[in-house]
């Protein structure tokens, strides 16, 4: 299957923007590949956007940059039909202010509060001005991600908690508030939840995260391509490889480099590997919060024996820091090809099995059918991919729509469902896994010999790359941009949770609080991965 | 039904015994567990876990402490869901300074006699998110930590190894 020939959109959205009298530049940028680059002026940003969306282009991440001499970049990237476009945009320090996407974009709320928080550039006409990933780490008036900010910042001794961020709060007779978090009860990630609820019926939930804000992106600056990719492999440890998959991606295409036929064919198993780990200890979690432990057992089963596969092949039961710049870190032995092949074909067996069970018991489907519905246009609203897209209708991904190799090789099934509650979601789970059975049974058998890692090449200061992978969760894009010496200077990771966290506040809505913890679970947005 | 049930059956228990010959300490600290946990805490410990800016990868490990295979309820250990319930604190992660003051009170509400373990590099040290303008570093930066279980993240063999050792080093003074 030969790559896709980028669609005209982009064509379309410059015709329309010259129209209104917007310079769009479009500017050839290899490493930013599959995205092309386009760069416009700051007072036609929010332009940008109504034209992007009355095409049908999906906003897919926004972040900014410190760009040196009292200049702050911001960048947006957008997408219709497996083509990417990053659009660029230049502020001056002294005036760091442009029209807001969110107008146009529910989905770029968030993402332009964090620019705002650690970069300072102000979004007019934003709807919502509160700070987001700032608690009270840092003062207002510090932007860390600024380079005359230094690493350590100015913390307090202690930082004082969160206390006085303005919730959206419900009046009325019979209305009550819960705050929940940032401690959970579980064993799980921090963030709070305030939830506004008569009786057992949520009115509304709004989510506060930032709690695991561990400061990513200001210790990604100066490290070496190798120290990326472990930072990198630690934005959320459940998508090490995926993470690590999209950062190194951005290295090798900012270095001109590619990694050689058999390290693709081992990253890919790797990430087929980590997908059916994560579906299958979220299904068994799922089926747990609905109080069928029988599933939970069975599923928390198969993802042990799973694991201790990939811990027997690739040394790390999660792989982590296996994908490296240039290739991966460690070879899999031929005698291992035929287990794995085998475990393949024996845990789609047990899942079929498992599925039927679940599928035919009437108090499981009492707890998941209907139960936390997101609508279709919600979805698309929102910009939701992943597994929380396709079970709400978004049929896209990036193994099939944007490929990269090695899937540009291979057919690959991507199942979509259209009614978006939680047994929409747990299907398409377990139809993904089912593809990934076939993919790596593909992979082993076609996997090529060679070597696994090519030398790697420093890339030139100012080199960027673009990395665009999907993780378990769905499409993590990956910017990297080099410094001096072969360093990195600016990295950022958009983790898939970005879009899929603002999915739950919506599709919680007249369900049960005591159905919080499945539909968030059916979810299960990165905590780390959202904070960085 | 009776194919939930046939499942069981087929299925069986697939607990581990936690492995001796290889680890011959293992066994030793293994056996005397149950003791330790009696003279400290009664008869059983109860964990609150809590995730002070971990990457995830931690938590996954420590959920599968109760996967059928370690089945660690089976020492007397389980995980409760308050820390005023708790005798100890699993606690995972650099400590991010937007959660120093949550990590505090969990603590500080955590009755005595209590323990805390420190889980993972970053637990441990920081790991690759070190002391920052967002992050305090180690748990022990934050709260008095007894014990630290190394590892990114540590298994949850190693895991079990370290809440033992934990019981057995506070028994020494």
């Amino acid at each position: 299957m030969s790559e896709k020939e980028p669609t005209d959109w982009l064509d379309a959205l410059h015709a329309s923007l010259t129209q209104d009298g917007v310079v769009l530049e479009r500017i050839d940028a290899p490493g930013l590949a599959p995205a092309r680059l386009v760069v416009l002026p700051a007072g036609d940003w929010g332009k940008l956007a109504e034209v992007a969306a009355r095409l049908g282009a999906r906003w897919v991440a926004g972040f900014g940059a410190d760009a040196g001499q009292d200049r702050l970049d911001v960048h947006a990237c957008f997408e219709k039909g497996g083509s990417y476009v990053l659009a660029r945009t230049t502020v001056m320090r002294a005036h760091p202010i442009l029209p807001s996407h969110t107008p146009y974009y529910a989905g770029a709320d968030r993402p332009e509060r964090h620019t705002q928080d650690l970069i300072g550039v102000a979004f007019l006409d934003h709807p919502d001005a509160r700070r987001w990933v700032r608690h009270k780490a840092w003062l207002d008036s510090v932007y860390p991600l600024r380079r005359e900010v230094p690493v350590g910042g100015q913390p307090p001794a202690e930082t004082p908690p969160d206390n006085d961020y303005r919730f959206f709060f419900a009046h009325g007779a019979g209305v009550y508030e819960i705050p929940v978090g940032p401690v959970h009860a579980g064993i799980i990630e921090p963030g709070h939840f305030r939830f506004q609820a008569v009786g057992e019926t949520v009115l509304n939930l709004e989510e506060r995260l930032g709690y695991v804000h561990k400061g990513i992106e200001k210790i990604a600056a100066g490290r070496d391509p190798a120290g990326l990719a472990r930072l990198a492999g630690r934005v959320s440890g459940d998508s090490t490889v995926a993470h690590a998959w999209a950062a190194c991606q951005a290295m090798e295409r900012a270095a001109g480099l590619e990694a050689p036929e058999r390290a693709l064919y081992l990253r890919a198993l790797m990430c087929e590997r980590e997908r059916v780990a994560n579906h299958l200890g979220d299904i068994g979690a799922i089926l747990n919060d609905v109080a069928f432990t029988f599933g939970f057992y069975q599923f928390s089963r198969l993802r042990e024996e799973w694991q201790r596969l990939s811990a027997q092949a690739f040394g790390h039961r999660f792989m982590m820091d296996r994908v490296v710049p240039g290739g991966v870190a460690t070879d899999l032995d031929g005698k291992l090809v035929e287990p794995m092949r085998a475990q393949a074909q024996a845990m789609r067996k047990q899942l079929d099995k498992l599925m039927a069970i679940i599928n035919d018991s009437p108090s499981v489907e009492d707890r998941l059918v209907t139960t936390g519905v997101l609508k279709p246009e919600q979805a698309a609203a929102l910009g939701c991919q992943g597994y929380v897209g396709r079970a709400s209708s978004v049929d896209f991904d990036v193994r099939r729509d944007a490929p990269y190799a090695p899937y540009d090789r291979f057919e690959l099934d991507v199942p979509v469902y259209h009614y978006g509650d939680v047994a929409a979601r747990v299907r398409v789970r377990a139809e993904e896994c089912r593809a990934a059975f076939g993919l790596i049974g593909a992979l082993l058998a076609q996997l090529p010999s060679g070597p696994v890692s090519a030398e790697w090449r420093a890339p030139v200061e100012g080199a960027e790359g673009l990395g665009v992978v999907e993780g378990f969760r769905g499409e993590i894009l990956t910017y990297v941009r080099f410094g001096a010496d072969g360093r990195v200077a600016r990295f950022f990771p958009r983790d898939p949770s970005w879009t899929t966290w603002p999915a739950l506040e919506l599709l919680i809505h007249d369900n049960i609080v005591p159905d919080f913890p499945v539909c968030n679970k059916s979810v299960n947005g990165s905590y780390s991965g959202h904070d960085l | 039904m009776l194919r939930i049930l046939g499942k069981i059956q087929r299925i069986g228990i697939v607990t581990e015994p936690l492995p001796a010959s290889a680890e011959p300490a293992l066994g030793e600290v293994g056996a005397q567990l149950k003791a330790r946990i009696g003279e400290l805490f009664g008869g059983s410990l109860a964990i609150r876990e809590v995730d002070a800016g971990s990457c995830n990868g931690c938590e996954l490990e420590i959920h599968a402490l109760n996967n059928p295979y370690y089945g660690i309820e089976r020492f007397g250990v389980h995980f409760v869901a308050s820390p005023r319930h708790a005798d100890m604190l699993l606690v995972t992660g650099p400590v991010s300074r937007h959660m120093q003051a949550a990590l505090r009170r969990t603590y500080d509400a955590t009755p005595d006699p209590k323990l805390v373990i420190a889980v993972g590099e970053c637990g441990a040290n920081g790991g690759e998110f070190g002391v920052s303008y967002a992050s305090c570093g180690a748990v022990a930066n934050v709260i008095p930590v007894d014990a630290v279980i190394r590892g990114c993240p540590p298994t949850p063999i190693n895991l079990m190894l370290g809440i033992l050792e934990a019981i057995g080093r506070r028994a020494r003074t």
